[in-house]
């Protein structure tokens, strides 16, 4: 098409072993906002580099109002009207919003000039920043908002947002939502990548989905369902977790005014958090990333100790026990980070099977390992969660992420917990994994065990929870039956848009 | 920008893994020999003398086989136990320390108890030996595990205070007073049998050190394969977070790894005081601690590999002297020699964990 911003045609790079992306053609118009949809492995971030300098396509073409367009470096991209905003901020903590803002600009103002521009432009589009603050103190959406004000000042035709929302409270997504809007009635097209399907119908005009690096489809996202999007992206019917109501049952877990200073100085300190988990229950606990879910759980799984008191299993403390005293006791845990915390990348799925699996499922005796049981075990997790492995002797750190984590779960709760905790347990997972992970985490919790889910995925609590809690700065927010919790409730439980305005008060960071 | 680039395998080359420790050899072989050509030596002769000759040599092979063994015997008892840390990551960099204490603390044992002849003596000394350096090596663990200081800059110090030692117990306290003022204790291998570690065949070098070695070979072997100690010491190495997870103490593995390493250098310096070195004197120590270091690593920290490192590295060293004896070759060469073995080993590892290409680069973020 002629009027289209960004017309792409036919686009092909390969890596050694797979094709990232195939023949993969479609168009942005002016003032579009055009979604990007696809599972992790779909070849979405192959394609944005490449539309962004960073990787040069093996072969087809861009072209940009009609001209060729081959950025061999993200400067000449910049140059020729397309911005990125990157998942991961690029930022410096020490320095302020302004100075960080020049570092990442081609011709730099002089500071002056640019700090009213800064305050200019983000006032203009309803995202208020303070060219002088320093960025180590601010949260993770204002540190996301520079990311935009830098891309904005050098007057974008093309936007490219990668994954915004992951850092962001319901409030702070309300908020970019209305930028990106104001931006795509300016003419500015916007490039919209994410895995959260109902953000992408509410947002976005025109959806490319792509699966194993081709374009399957293009659709108006505001004209299906969120089903049928990630049917589209998964290309087979998905399985919804079913809920079977089951009544909740005595006290398994009670945790009292659990306080816990960080273990580093990136951490998050726990303060008085305090809740109860019953048999057949299944507790989720929201929170944006780094706000203490990392402390919450290695407080629980037993690798930081606590006063005796502040954690009870069956009624006995158990704060001062260690992981595998705690795991004969009944309570396991999976952690958010597969490789290198839940997982040994290194080591194989029997040993990482062993890992875990030792004291619950007799693998070793006299302090020696039953290597034929631990590969069974292994075995058994592979069969039962449908782990995509050649056997029970890959590395794990050769599995994929989603395969990964169905064997992480998998191998916890085949051990039968009475708790289970888990953090994340489908980050970066893709919908039908996602889907199976939560109907075990149902089914667990079905057969009368107690499960608390730590995510950052609000679909997913409100879709497993039966009890919502919210973890802010290291405080819980108290529990409250899930069913019939708005959104707004939800956001305000996770600390609203963090006081997101320009009179920030201090306190909360230091 | 460079045309050459090393990508990242998704998982480390297995093939690759087994193959470098033979292909550093080689490197070594032929980077030696152009080095030794520099100096002016024919490479082939050098070589020759250096792998060849201390084995097959009719002249020089009856006496230099041996040796092989008598060299062999504590570089592998010393790295078997350096290789336990390094595969949990507890870099215990003072085996010379360790060693140098066991071979005074046994040593001293024995001497204390000069002339007697009951057969219990050289037991003792065995035990006292083992206990000497794991003491020394429970310094840097003990001060790691609380105050949570570096075991590579506590270990390497006390391998200088144990010299110092040394040197002060060799003139002074185990002094052989028949001998007239010249420092060194008495001879244990010759004059006090009691407590002398004999060569057990003759003509093989194989003495009771070379025995414990074997030992020690198998024993951590069956620990890294079987033992749940040895998978928690190759998880921690692994994935120190996962370790935790899994309930492995960080602080009983720093003490079981650092003090199993100075009791097996230990008992290392014991057999060498009462055997082939035969006295404590100033010098009796001839850098097996640091030695074995690299035996370790050449050895893939796994234990059957390092019982051929350990006789490998042996032969360089007999083939060394051979060379600096046959063709004036200064010792530092020699020693050079050594050392771009264990650079080769280590260059070789990229590509293991690497794949080289070739092409235009690109920036991926």
């Amino acid at each position: 098409m002629a009027d289209a911003y960004l017309a792409i045609e036919g686009l092909t790079k390969a890596y050694p072993g797979v094709v990232a992306n195939d023949d993969v053609s479609f168009d942005i118009m002016p003032g579009q906002v055009h979604a990007l949809l696809g599972e992790n492995g779909a070849g979405k971030s192959t394609l944005v580099k490449m539309i962004y300098g960073l990787v040069k396509p093996d072969s087809g073409t861009m072209r940009v109002n009609g001209e060729l367009y081959e950025p061999a470096t993200p400067h000449a991209a910049r140059a020729s009207g397309v911005a990125m905003v990157f998942q991961h901020f690029s930022l410096f903590d020490a320095l302020d919003v302004a100075e960080n803002i020049a570092l990442g600009m081609d011709n730099p103002p002089p500071m002056r000039e640019l700090a009213a521009r800064i305050t200019e432009v983000s006032h203009a589009y309803g995202l208020p920043l303070d060219p002088a603050r320093r960025v180590g103190d601010l949260s993770a959406g204002e540190r996301q908002r520079v990311e935009i004000i830098r891309c904005l000042l050098q007057n974008p035709k093309l936007l490219i947002m990668d994954e915004p929302t992951s850092v962001l409270t319901p409030q702070e997504v309300d908020i970019l939502f209305e930028t990106l809007r104001k931006l795509s009635e300016e003419g500015t097209a916007i490039l919209y990548i994410s895995h959260k399907l109902d953000e992408i119908r509410a947002l976005c005009e025109e959806a490319t989905v792509l699966r194993l690096g081709k374009v399957v489809g293009e659709c108006d996202p505001r004209e299906k369902s969120a089903r049928e999007l990630a049917e589209m992206m998964v290309g087979e019917t998905l399985h919804t977790p079913e809920r079977e109501a089951g009544e909740t049952g005595e006290v398994l877990l009670e945790v009292t005014k659990l306080s816990l200073a960080p273990a580093n100085q990136f951490g998050t300190r726990l303060k008085e958090v305090s809740f109860t988990l019953r048999a057949g229950e299944v507790l989720g606990i929201a929170g944006v990333a780094g706000n203490g879910q990392d402390e919450l759980l290695a407080a629980l799984s037993g690798e930081r100790r606590t006063a005796a008191d502040a954690v009870r299993l069956k009624g006995d403390g158990i704060g001062r026990l260690g992981p595998n005293a705690r795991r004969s006791r009944g309570l396991l845990a999976a952690p958010e980070e597969r490789l290198g915390h839940a997982a040994a990348p290194e080591m194989s799925l029997t040993e990482n099977a062993l890992l875990t699996g030792d004291i619950r499922e007799k693998l070793s005796k006299n302090g020696f390992v039953g290597w034929k049981k631990a590969r069974e075990f292994a075995a058994r997790v592979i069969e039962a969660f449908d782990v995509r492995t050649p056997g029970t002797e890959t590395a794990a750190g050769a599995l994929s992420g989603g395969n990964l984590q169905k064997f992480v779960i998998g191998r916890e709760i085949l051990q039968r917990p009475d708790v289970f905790v888990v953090n994340q347990p489908t980050w970066g997972v893709d919908a039908s994994a996602a889907a199976a992970i939560r109907q075990a985490i149902l089914d667990l919790s079905a057969r009368g065990a107690g499960v608390v889910v730590i995510s950052q995925d609000l679909d997913e609590l409100m879709e497993i929870s039966d009890n919502f809690a919210a973890l802010n700065e290291g405080t819980l927010a108290p529990p409250r039956p899930a069913k019939g919790l708005t959104v707004d409730e939800i956001g305000l439980m996770m600390g609203g848009a963090h006081d997101m305005d320009v009179a920030h008060p201090e306190e909360a960071h230091v | 920008m460079s045309l050459i680039r090393l990508e990242k395998r998704a998982a480390p080359s297995r093939t690759l893994a087994g193959l470098t420790p033979i292909l550093a050899v080689i490197a070594t072989m032929i980077a030696g020999g152009i080095m030794f050509a520099f100096l002016g030596f024919q490479p082939l002769e050098a070589i020759r003398t250096i792998f060849w000759d201390p084995l097959f040599d009719p002249q020089f092979g009856p006496y230099s086989r041996p040796q092989l063994l008598v060299k062999a015997g504590p570089l592998i008892l010393i790295a078997t136990g350096l290789a336990l840390g390094f595969k949990a990551g507890i870099w215990n960099i003072g085996a010379e320390g360790q060693y140098i204490m066991g071979a005074v603390v046994g040593g001293g044992v024995g001497l204390a108890f000069y002339p007697s002849e009951s057969g219990l003596i050289f037991p003792l000394m065995v035990l006292a030996g083992a206990l000497g350096g794991w003491a020394w090596a429970m310094i840097p663990a003990t001060l790691k595990t609380v105050f949570g200081t570096n075991e590579i800059l506590v270990s390497l110090m006390l391998v200088y205070v144990a010299e110092n030692i040394l040197a002060s117990v060799s003139s002074g306290l185990l002094r052989n007073p028949d001998g007239q003022g010249f420092p060194g204790s008495r001879n244990l291998a010759r004059d006090y049998p009691a407590a002398s570690n004999p060569e057990l065949i003759a003509n093989t070098g194989m003495h009771w050190g070379v025995v414990a070695a074997f030992i020690a070979v198998i024993f951590a072997y069956v620990l890294m394969t079987r033992h749940k100690m040895g998978f928690a010491i190759r998880l921690a190495g692994d994935a120190p977070r996962a370790a935790r997870f899994a309930g492995v103490s960080p602080s009983r593995l720093i003490l079981f790894c650092l003090g199993t390493a100075g009791a097996l250098a230990g008992l290392a310096g014991l057999f060498e005081v009462t055997g082939p070195a035969g006295q404590i004197t100033i010098d009796f120590n001839s850098g097996y601690g640091f030695t074995a270091i690299i035996v370790a690593f050449l050895g893939r920290l796994h234990p059957i590999g390092i019982l051929f490192a350990g006789l490998l590295m042996a032969l360089t060293y007999i083939g060394g002297e051979l060379a600096q004896l046959m063709l004036g070759m200064p010792a530092a060469a020699i020693q050079l020699f050594q050392g771009m073995l264990l650079f080769f080993l280590l260059a070789m590892d990229v590509f293991a964990n690497y794949r080289v290409r070739i092409g235009t680069p690109e920036v991926t973020t």
